[in-house]
């Protein structure tokens, strides 16, 4: 235990220190201290699961509080609660299973096992806006009421707790522990593969002698515009420098090594080049709930140049990128506000930041934001892991492919993001 | 543990793979042996006075983690207690991979006594970072720890990399930015080797004279005075084993690289590495600390800002730089203007205006309040309609209502400042009493007075405020509770160029004009320059102060020319290369040759005065054999006569001050001198004539010698008649 707390205050560190850089390298990291948190940690006999959902919250508050603008790290948090549940879920139903329990109660089995671990408050609180929470994909797929299966919880929870304490109790905690790590190990695999699951399917979206402009790096973009290259796709890709970081001229030069025709252009004539562009590619930061992109500065400039001339504004997202949070929520951090250094020299412009003399006030004030908000009509299309959406159903493919979201999942972002449940409502709704 | 760690580390300096890895050590002295803070520092050291409501010693160790260094030590001097009761109760004391140490001294009064303490500790296994706990800064250490080492492994003398940045288009920068006088530093830009230190340029003068053996040795030199020093050194070991060597090192420019500059005979080399993009800077006085917390807030610092160091979620920034924790109050009618800090649980009142100031936690600031460029620290309560512009308050002052503070004010701890009293520009108030003796020396002022007796004071305080403060109430108005330090004579003016205040119109425009005149002198320096600054610039002072000088100048020259001497007869130094030694000292301080006999001379009869004799007899046994030795060196240093004129009245000069021994021998030595052929007997005629007219003090000399004289004049009368 010293040693994962050791890790975690690493990693906590790290992350304090803006020391990380970029979602992925982030969220494997962030899975990776999961899972050794989760090896770590000694599981009573009864309840499991909660004893992990437990120890892998409180570790999750600390990393989300130490970087909030790094919106992975909660992304990866979600994801291993709902590994946990999820294994503990098969597991419980196979024990009943091995028990002979009658199968006429497989449907119900199913509905109690999927709530099975619930904490009576968010029962209550799932039963208290019972009228505004949708069905939820699990129950939409067994058929069963909805209304139905959310009061019945709280009662047949415990029963069902109640049977499994005859299963042979410690291989099955070994078990479910074995069997989340090996989920965690899964998701960490997805989170390394995302980029290749993603440009697998760049031909179906470059086409012959299409110009593709970028902005900025991105590793995903790079892998996306190469992969079209190795099927033999022949086009040209512009990409903008980047401002203030100029990682445009490194993208540019990887690109350049890989064989691609480039061309690249400053920020500002993004606008005059638009026309001639058939395609905008570009990575995110985040991808928000409602389909708003937190992406690197520039981006909304670009996306607005695209919808101008009506072209497809595409964002290139790994599924850890996309976050079940609204961007108008007050507490999700949506910039941050890096050194002034990046954009001028600090000894030429000395004289400017110059408080002995005047007022004792500087007149000039230098704003260096990391990130721009693209709102989702402006996003023609997302390609994920899972393949290509449309914004408006982002939250769905949440859903579908990513966890589906339950009210615990939102208690735990409403424990640490303050939020109400009602956001959470609104979600699935959307 | 100290064995085990020497055994490793003599293992790792076979390895060069595994010295990589040999951890990276710092040394942060917590205490600025300097009293520029005071009244403030009498009571809390420096390091741990709140920077944008951060103590400062924060922002450096947040630096060193980041930077890779894994053990710091804390050199702690000044209230080392409460420095140590900061560190452990922070979360430096818990940090896997930076461990945190802390070494106190009770009577170190310099950075060099620090650095000779650490020294005998034998802590310090490598090259090491030196740094003071008021350096905040967010460089990144690989390249320039990168650079040294390399460095040193291809010149052991290469011992120390000092980090500089470049900082000053406008002449006024230096001062009106950080407060400190301006730098001049002559660098090599090839090697980036520093060649020359000055941080007291002549303001006066408007010249700097640098050693002509700099222009010989190095191809090209930059002299610059846009640099600003960042007081981040990588220091080999060797450094503080120079530190006890020369236990009168104290400061670390000062003494030490100076000293280094100007030794030659060891040789050590000490190079720059610029940053460029990234921050540091030092905090060393009032103006500093206004300047860098503004650096702060405007995020020149990042990521060492207060929303990443508190974490994002206690503290917000807004639109206009405006930071805020979470839980203030705020009344409606407040307004928080552009690049303000407000620190947890504060409240403020309607219509308070509040503009590029820190305001700490759990202040109460009333109604109807101004505070402009101001710095609050913790717990400050400041009542209805109050005013402050560009003060510092430190914790738990209380502020009346109607008090104003006029630009410059520094209020000290628990300060009470009575009803609608307005203190005056630039004073300073404290509950202690200024310390009454004041030494010139201000180092060694600060450290008797704050080291022991400091904190006893403050202690003392606290049982008996009352009393004492009875009779100086109404030096702060009614209600009132502290003392105003009174200004010392001659700095009053001097106030306004290190005070957190805005410096005054007038006085900036004054510094200008002055700038401007000196640029004009400089200018013209460098034009006719060409190696003769020297020459020229002696033009600019009056003929007074130009004939001190070159009397200076001498008295330098010569002891330089008597250390050559001595080093060429200790070392057997042949009479070829000691000659060369000398010339090089005659060119390097402008002297003609005359001055090199004289010199000469000079030290060779005190070495043979000084060398253990019994008798007079004996003595001229040693000069005979010196002159005999040495007779060459002098020789070549002897063109004319008049420079053999000038070692007889030099041996005169001897006689009658420096070496009266050898006031009996004069006619002798001079004999032998005319045997050895080193004087010729016209010099010595010529002489006697120039002393027939002098006074009769001045012919002691001549009447002793008379003799001598005597025969020579007949015996150029024989050879004549030949």
């Amino acid at each position: 235990m010293p040693d994962t707390q050791a890790l975690v205050n690493d990693f906590l560190n790290k992350l304090k220190k803006r020391k990380i850089e970029g979602s992925q390298a982030t969220a494997k990291q962030t899975a990776e201290l999961l899972r050794s948190v989760i090896s770590q940690t000694r599981v009573p006999y009864t309840n499991q699961a909660a004893a992990l959902i437990q120890s892998v919250k409180a570790v999750g508050e600390g990393l989300i509080a130490a970087n909030p603008v790094e919106l992975a790290v909660g992304n990866v948090v979600r994801r291993v609660l709902h590994i946990i549940r999820e294994e503990d879920l098969s597991l419980t139903t196979a024990a009943m299973a091995g028990l002979n329990l009658s199968a006429v109660s497989d449907d119900e089995d199913d509905v109690d096992g999927d709530n099975q671990p619930v904490l009576s408050a968010a029962a209550i609180a799932a039963a208290s806006r019972s009228t505004l929470r949708p069905p939820s994909l699990q129950t939409l797929l067994e058929d069963v009421p909805d209304s139905a299966a959310v009061p019945h919880t709280s009662s047949s929870g415990g029963d069902s707790e109640g049977k499994s304490k005859s299963a042979d109790k410690s291989s099955r905690s070994r078990k479910l522990k074995h069997d989340v790590i090996e989920a965690v190990n899964e998701l960490i695999q997805d989170i390394n593969t995302c980029h290749e699951q993603i440009a697998e399917q760049a031909v179906e979206h470059i086409h012959q002698n299409e110009v593709i402009l970028t902005l900025g790096s991105s590793r995903t973009v790079l892998e996306f515009l190469c992969a079209a290259k190795e099927k033999k796709r022949s086009f040209r890709v512009f990409v903008a420098e980047g401002a203030p970081r100029y990682q445009g001229h490194l993208l540019a030069k990887e690109l350049v090594t890989r064989g691609l025709q480039t061309t690249l252009i400053t920020d500002s004539a993004i606008f005059a080049m638009i026309s001639r562009v058939n395609m905008v590619i570009v990575g995110a930061h985040a991808v928000m709930a409602n389909g708003g992109v937190i992406a690197p500065v520039g981006l909304n400039m670009v996306a607005l140049a695209a919808q101008k001339h009506a072209v497809p504004f595409v964002v290139l997202a790994g599924s850890h990128k996309l976050c079940p949070l609204y961007p108008h929520h007050p507490e999700v951090l949506l910039n941050e506000l890096r050194s002034p250094s990046e954009l001028l020299d600090f000894g030429e412009f000395s004289d400017c930041l110059d408080f002995g003399s005047g007022i004792g006030a500087p007149l000039l004030h230098v704003v260096n934001p990391t990130f721009d908000y693209v709102p989702p009509k402006l996003v023609s299309l997302f390609i994920t892991d899972t393949g290509g959406h449309n914004p408006s159903y982002i939250a769905e493919i949440y859903q579908l492919f990513v966890m589906s979201l339950r009210g615990e999942d939102m208690k735990f972002k409403s424990e640490i993001m303050k939020t109400n449940c009602i956001a959470g409502g609104n979600l699935v709704k959307s | 543990m100290g064995a085990q760690k020497k055994g490793a580390t003599a293992r790792v300096s076979e390895d060069p793979e595994e010295l990589a890895r040999n951890p990276l050590q710092a040394i942060l002295l917590a205490d600025s042996f300097a009293t520029t803070f005071r009244p403030i520092t009498l009571e809390r050291p420096k390091v741990l006075l709140p920077l944008v409501n951060i103590p400062m010693i924060d922002y450096t160790l947040a630096w060193l983690e980041s930077a890779g260094v894994e053990e710091v030590f804390v050199f702690c001097c000044a209230h080392s207690k409460q420095v140590i009761d900061y560190l452990e109760s922070s979360q430096w004391s818990s940090q896997p991979n930076f461990s945190v140490a802390t070494i106190e001294s009770h009577n170190s009064i310099s950075a060099g006594d620090a650095l000779r303490l650490i020294y005998e500790r034998n802590v310090i296994h490598g090259d090491f970072v030196l740094i003071s706990g008021d350096t905040v800064s967010n460089m990144l250490l690989t390249q320039a720890l990168q650079e040294h080492k390399e460095r040193k492994k291809k010149d052991a003398n290469a011992i120390m990399t000092m980090v500089v940045k470049q900082s000053k288009p406008s002449p006024i920068t230096q001062q009106s930015r950080l407060g400190t006088d301006e730098l001049f530093m002559a660098i090599n830009p090839v090697t980036k080797q520093l060649l020359c230190y000055e941080d007291k340029a002549e303001y006066s003068k408007g010249f700097i004279s640098l050693d002509k053996t700099l222009i010989a040795d190095n191809p090209s030199i930059i002299l610059h005075n846009d640099k600003q020093d960042c007081y981040i050194d990588i220091c080999s070991q060797e450094v503080l084993s120079l530190f006890t060597d020369n236990f009168d090192y104290q400061h670390l420019r000062r003494h030490f690289v100076k000293g280094l500059l100007v030794d030659d005979i060891m040789g050590y080399k000490i190079f720059t590495h610029e940053i460029h993009s990234s921050y540091a800077a030092r905090i060393d006085n009032f103006r500093s600390y206004d300047t860098i917390s503004k650096d702060i807030i405007q995020r020149w610092t990042y990521p060492s800002v207060p929303d990443v160091l508190c974490g994002s979620t206690a503290i917000k920034v807004e639109r206009q730089g405006t930071y805020r924790a979470s839980d203030v109050t705020l009344s409606r009618s407040a307004h928080v203007g552009s690049f303000t800090f407000i620190g947890q649980g504060t409240k403020i009142g309607n219509d308070t205006k509040i503009s590029h100031s820190v305001v700490g936690e759990g202040c109460t600031i009333g109604s109807n309040v101004t505070i402009e460029g101001s710095y609050i620290w913790n717990n400050v309560t400041i009542e209805d309609g109050c005013q402050l512009r560009h003060a510092i308050v430190c914790d738990g002052v209380i502020m009346k209502s109607g008090a104003v503070l006029q630009p410059g004010v520094i209020l000290s701890f628990k300060v009470v400042v009575g009803q609608q009293f307005v203190v005056p520009a630039y004073s300073k108030v404290s509950l202690l009493q200024q310390p009454t003796q004041q030494d010139s020396d201000e180092e060694l002022e600060y450290a008797d007075s704050t080291s022991g007796t400091g904190e006893l004071q403050s202690e003392k305080l606290n049982g008996d405020i009352a009393p004492d403060l009875s009779e100086t109430a109404s030096e702060l108005g009614t209600g009132g509770v502290g003392y105003i330090w009174s200004v010392f004579e001659g700095v009053q003016d001097e106030e306004w160029r290190h005070s957190v205040a805005p410096i005054p119109t007038d006085k900036l425009v004054k510094l200008m004009l002055d700038e401007d005149e000196e640029q004009l002198t400089q200018d013209g320096n460098v034009l006719s320059a060409s190696g003769e600054l020297k020459a020229d610039s002696d033009d600019n002072g009056s003929e007074d102060e130009n004939n001190e000088d070159s009397r200076d100048d001498y008295v330098f020259f010569e002891k330089e020319v008597e250390a050559t001497f001595l080093r060429a007869v200790h070392e057997n130094v042949k009479v070829d290369h000691a000659v060369l030694e000398v010339n090089a000292l005659r060119l390097s301080y402008n002297m003609a040759s005359v001055d090199c006999a004289g010199a000469i001379f000079y030290s060779m009869m005190k070495l043979a005065v000084e060398s253990p004799h019994s008798s007079a007899s004996e003595l001229h046994k040693n000069a005979a054999e010196m002159i005999t030795k040495w007779q060459k060196l002098l020789k070549s240093f002897l063109h004319d006569i008049d420079e053999e004129i000038e070692v007889i009245l030099k041996f005169e000069e001897m006689c009658l001050e420096s070496a009266k021994e050898f006031a009996a021998l004069f006619p002798q030595v001079l004999h032998l001198l005319y045997d050895k052929e080193i004087l010729q007997e016209d010099a010595i005629l010529r002489w006697a004539d120039e002393k027939e007219g002098a006074d009769e003090s001045d012919k002691v000399f001549l009447k002793r010698s008379e003799k001598f004289i005597q025969w020579l004049k007949e015996a150029e009368e024989e050879d004549d008649d030949d």
